[in-house]
């Protein structure tokens, strides 16, 4: 690895001076992929600026005005454990359970996955399905961040520079819904993704799915139809719609996972698997 | 750049002051400044688990962990999984089902296994799968490592080491009865 300065400010605003000081800072959480980057020369900061000692940090998940606030320094394991977002947000928690390796897991947090920005990031389908808002901090102040927006591209965010996330929230459920997160791997166990996506359907029958590792950024598409959801709806009817929700996917041929034709057939699968399943957990009385 | 960044840190069970570069990670530190070279250095990008240790309570890979962050935790490395020269249960399960072939991957496996029945004593083999999901065997000695892990679970003394946090197992462990005493203080 490369020398870099190491830095670990105790407050916010000692984090932020350090970033605006300097032109070459990197961010470190739980350095599941920046330490990778680090090691292989893909980024080459002067400064790695650990924000685990910031006296505001949150790690935590609470309940606050109508939302589930997940602090951005809250690892996956403990959001995967979390029995409010198992039961209101069931394909964050399915996702967050996936998220590498128990190693990983441990050390990983929601606020870098995001920031980290893969198109195959598990969490991110989840977190457009449940219209979550990414909270950050700069010297200009705090602003609230639709997480649509905030997928630009591959390592690319709506983030400015010397920006941090201090946290991720997501409107709790006003009805009952049914969520779902599926993907396909290439073997069993820890690996990425070549497909990721989750799906949420209201009582009501309104969908919303949304898909990565099939393009740039993970994309969210909405039903308002039902027939996404109507599992007796007729196969000729929801292929046509999955014609159009689908149809912005254009997976990378260079990506080593899988081929893009590979990747578009499982989307499909797994779209209407997930939308099943959804259903039937809205019908069941999940909450989710 | 390449000052060193003075930590403060308990490793099985004992306090080691250390100067580490900032660019060096916990795995460089435990083998390379400690000693400890029963973690292992494999893949170096999280995939394989051989440099997994216990690092406050939780299992991490420790080449994706700076030295730095450990400043001020308590380390579990499978030196310190014996105690009084004692075999533990779980490493005992290793020997008698012929975990250990290669044995390059076992250290991280020990370790996986260890955290996985503090939280669960009596997990079913799904979860042991789940478990140790991070940790490859390239020899494929997956089925004899369940086997162990299972049988663990099932001993009663399994469960009374288990069942105790990492850290109190560190608090009890005497130092002078692990390798790394004979280290000298850095």
């Amino acid at each position: 690895m490369r020398p870099f300065t190491y830095e670990r400010p105790t407050s916010l605003g000692e984090a932020l001076r350090i970033l605006d000081a300097h032109g070459s800072a990197s961010v470190l959480a739980g350095g599941t992929d920046l330490i990778i980057r680090l090691r292989d020369g893909t980024v080459r900061p002067e400064v790695v600026v650990d924000l685990k000692a910031i006296e505001e940090r949150d790690d935590g998940l609470h309940e606050r005005d109508g939302r589930l606030v997940i602090g951005g320094w809250a690892v996956m394991t403990d959001i995967a454990a979390d029995a409010r977002v198992r039961r209101d947000f069931t394909a964050l928690a399915e996702a967050a359970q996936v998220v590498g390796s128990a190693q990983i897991r441990n050390r990983a947090t929601l606020a870098g996955n995001i920031c980290n920005a893969s198109p195959a990031a598990d969490t991110a389908p989840a977190l457009l399905v449940y219209g979550a808002e990414v909270v950050a901090i700069g010297s200009g102040g705090t602003r609230r961040i639709p997480i649509d927006d905030f997928f630009i591209g591959p390592g690319r965010t709506a983030l400015g520079a010397g920006e941090i996330v201090t946290a991720i929230e997501l409107p709790l459920p006003a009805s009952r819904r049914g969520g779902v997160h599926l993907r396909r791997t290439r073997r069993r166990g820890h690996d990425l993704a070549s497909v990721t996506l989750a799906c949420a359907v209201m009582d009501d029958g309104h969908a919303r799915l949304a898909y990565g590792s099939v393009g740039p950024r993970p994309l969210l598409v909405t039903d308002d139809s039902g027939v996404l959801a109507d599992a007796t709806a007729s196969a000729q009817a929801r292929d046509l719609l999955l014609d159009r929700l689908l149809e912005a996917a254009s997976p990378s041929p260079r990506s080593m996972r899988a081929s893009p034709a590979y990747r578009l057939a499982m989307l499909r699968v797994l779209a209407l698997r997930a939308a099943d399943i959804a259903a039937r957990r809205v019908a069941g009385g999940a909450a989710a | 750049m390449t000052a060193t960044i003075p930590i403060h840190c308990t490793v099985n069970g004992r306090p080691r002051e250390l100067a580490v570069a900032a660019h060096h990670t916990l795995l460089e530190a435990l083998r390379d400044d400690l000693g400890l070279t029963g973690t292992k250095e494999c893949c170096l990008v999280g995939e394989c688990g051989a440099c997994t240790v216990i690092l406050n309570g939780r299992i991490v890979d420790s080449c994706l962990v700076l030295a730095a962050e450990a400043d001020g935790g308590t380390v579990l490395t499978v030196e310190g999984l014996a105690v009084d020269g004692r075999l533990s249960p779980l490493q005992q399960a290793f020997l008698d089902t012929g975990a250990a072939q290669c044995g390059f991957c076992i250290p991280g496996q020990l370790l996986a296994a260890h955290a996985l029945l503090a939280l669960t004593p009596h997990p079913d083999r799904a979860e042991v799968e789940e478990g140790l999901a991070g940790n490859l065997c390239r020899c494929a000695g997956y089925e004899q490592i369940i086997e162990a892990v299972l049988r663990a679970a099932e001993t009663p003394a399994g469960d009374t080491h288990a069942a105790e946090p990492p850290t109190a197992r560190q608090a009890a462990s005497d130092p002078a009865a692990t390798p790394d005493a004979s280290v000298a203080p850095q």
